[in-house]
């Protein structure tokens, strides 16, 4: 009976709100977080439901294969083809015997190729370190207890909403040379000097890229960032103001060490995002965005659907992943060590 | 996120203080502050601003006037949206036919994965967990040279009427299918991420509670947890649904011949030619008959989109 009280008082709309809440505290809350979901493990021993592991299969395998299948069976399968010599039709023939890395060393003394790796390395680190510290930034002064706070914060998180394709026709349109609203602005504020041929001249090109994709996801590190802010207690503030820190210097030294967490999550899944660049890059400029912009995303689509040139595209394919993965696998495995998977 | 601190913050009231404080200080600060903030307005809604404007302009006015300007006398119209929305009308069709299922079932598919794999106890959990998540960080260009081939060698028509003796559809409905099956695999890592750390915060107790009154896991799910996830469901459509809506790689990998007529949104605006200076107002009208579903979205639901973003990490 009692039991049964308890199923219905946590039954409550009250309790629902509740548990409603507290889902954000994913987001990089650090060491509040990790506390909490310490307390609310134990109180639940966990190994409520182990007998029935065999009852819960039918729960997660299902989707375990169709995930699996597509995401880790499509990677193997890809290493795969990056070791043959595919260029043909349907698939490649399988000669294990035949199997070399080939195509890794023709990507390795391609010009090309390293150009692109290039600039995807700039890509990454350029956009990623600018929208954090745009981020952070936006989020400390969303998080000064202004008026209209959800407003500004609906419209600065607002053109993540949009697609790639959209942004760029957006961009491509802003960065037009002649009617284009940036140089229309510099001209009208008597700044001609200043005006460019921002994406068709190399040296603009990817700056001009990176630029729109700031505008595109810097809400996205101050959504992470406030949220890092708001599990800071009031009382590291304090402590700061009183021993007579500047404002800056209460950021500096005792806000910023506190959101480690928040710049990793953030950092990682940017990164992502930086990975993904290319539906911008193929809608602003078509299959090839020639030398000055060229990432290891265009030239792997280029090459393999472009040309049908399947293995070399595949081999730099797993080039690609390799950089994902070392970005991303420290992060996880940092993750599953706090137990915050 | 205006909804109240995730977690309960004792010091609530020594950071009003804290803040008040700062007010009678720094006056001028304020109004800096203001200024700031609504100059970064400027910046993400400028563009936005300005293809609006120009959406809504006749060539000739378009050419004349400042980007972020009203049409002026005589130089507003239709036009643009008109051709905007022919070109784009079928193509709208295909991206709901595609999204609307694509979101539904990797949520629900995330949804009992992480019920699964959150309530039971078990020495391998974990590396599967694990392997859930990764899924989210996957590049796709890992998987596309591998897509394409796969779908080059099922035949979705033939399949579904082999297996379920269906007559056979129309290619355009099959290519849709494929795109549904893999939005659908690849969103599952994010909806598991979502709904696990959801389902971590609900009460054990409650859920051993009704397993002693004799209830199975499966009925637990049913009439406890289903019931209980509605506002992470919210969270994780609204979610899934911006992510399909605006995906171009998948559609131009999967879909034969550059999409045909089977091409959703993002194709239809990115074939919308462009090149030509004259048809930015009738590109700009496109991408807003594009981006009009997730806008709309996102101004009804963006606290619930906010909160998937930040579940993402």
């Amino acid at each position: 009976m009692q039991r049964l009280r308890d199923v219905l008082r946590r039954l409550s709309p009250g309790r629902e709100a509740d548990s409603g809440d507290r889902e954000l505290r994913a987001d990089g809350g650090g060491a509040t977080a990790t506390a909490e979901r310490t307390d609310s493990d134990t109180r639940t021993g966990r190994s409520l439901l182990s007998s029935d592991f065999v009852q819960s299969m039918p729960f997660w395998l299902p989707p375990f294969l169709l995930m699996g299948f597509f995401v880790y069976g499509a990677i193997g399968w890809n290493l795969v083809i990056s070791l043959t010599d595919f260029e043909g039709l349907l698939l490649p023939e399988y000669k294990v015997s035949e199997f070399d890395l080939e195509m890794y060393r023709e990507a390795f003394s391609d010009p090309s190729f390293w150009t692109a790796a290039q600039n995807t390395l700039v890509l990454l680190v350029a956009f990623t370190a600018v929208c954090l510290l745009f981020g952070l930034l936006l989020a400390i002064l969303v998080d000064q207890e202004i008026r209209f706070e959800n407003t500004l914060r609906t419209i600065y998180l607002l053109p993540m909403s949009l697609s790639f394709v959209v942004t760029a026709k957006f961009w491509a349109w802003m960065y037009n040379p002649e009617i284009g609203m940036v140089n229309v602005t510099l001209r009208q504020l008597g700044l001609d000097f200043l005006t460019l041929q921002w994406i068709s001249n190399p040296d603009t090109k990817l700056a001009a890229v990176i630029f729109a994709l700031i505008w595109q996801f810097s809400g996205y590190a101050m959504v992470v960032y406030l949220a890092g802010l708001r599990a800071i207690p009031t009382s590291h503030y304090e402590a700061a103001k009183v021993d007579g820190a500047s404002t800056v210097k209460m950021y500096w030294r005792v806000i910023l060490p506190q959101l480690r967490a928040s710049t990793m999550s953030a950092a990682v899944v940017l990164m992502v995002f930086a990975l993904k660049a290319f539906d911008f890059l193929y809608v602003m400029f078509g299959n090839n965005p020639g030398p000055a912009a060229d990432i290891l995303a265009t030239l792997m689509f280029r090459e393999a659907f472009g040309s049908n040139n399947w293995a070399y595209g595949s081999a730099i394919a797993i080039v690609l992943f390799g950089m994902a993965l070392a970005v991303v696998a420290p992060y996880l495995y940092s993750e599953y060590r706090r137990g915050e998977l | 996120m205006s909804s109240p601190p995730a977690s309960p913050n004792p010091d609530d009231h020594t950071r009003r203080e804290r803040i008040e404080q700062t007010l009678r200080d720094a006056d001028r600060t304020r109004v800096a502050l203001y200024a700031i903030l609504l100059g970064l307005v400027g910046f993400y809604l400028a563009p936005l601003e300005a293809g609006l404007m120009t959406a809504f302009k006749t060539t000739d006015a378009f050419n004349r006037t400042v980007p972020f300007f009203p049409p002026v006398s005589g130089g507003f119209t239709f036009e643009p949206w008109e051709i905007a929305f022919d070109a784009m009308s079928n193509a709208l069709i295909n991206s709901l036919l595609l999204a609307v299922p694509a979101t539904i079932l990797s949520a629900t598919l995330g949804s009992i994965a992480a019920y699964g794999l959150t309530t039971i106890d078990w020495k391998y959990q974990m590396p599967l967990v694990a392997l859930f998540v990764a899924g989210i960080f996957i590049p796709y260009q890992a998987v596309l040279v591998p897509l394409s081939r796969l779908y080059a060698i099922v035949d979705t028509q033939e399949l579904l009427s082999f297996l379920w003796g269906l007559p056979l559809m129309h290619e355009h409905y099959a290519s849709i299918i494929n795109l549904i099956v893999t939005h659908t695999a690849y969103g599952i890592p994010i909806t598991f991420l979502l709904f696990r750390s959801y389902y971590q915060s609900l009460s054990g107790e409650m859920i051993e509670a009704a397993r002693l009154d004799g209830a199975s896991v499966t009925s637990i799910y049913r009439n406890i947890v289903l019931p209980l996830s509605k506002p992470m469901f919210a969270v994780t459509l609204i979610y899934q649904f911006t992510q399909v809506w605006n995906d171009l790689l998948f559609a131009l990998v999967i879909l034969p011949s550059g999409g045909g007529a089977a091409a959703p949104v993002t194709i239809a605006l990115n074939s919308l030619t462009g090149g030509i200076v004259e048809s930015f107002n009738t590109q700009m009208a496109g991408a807003f008959v594009a981006a009009l579903p997730t806008l709309l979205v996102y101004v009804l639901f963006g606290e619930q989109f906010a909160k998937g973003v930040a579940g993402e990490t």
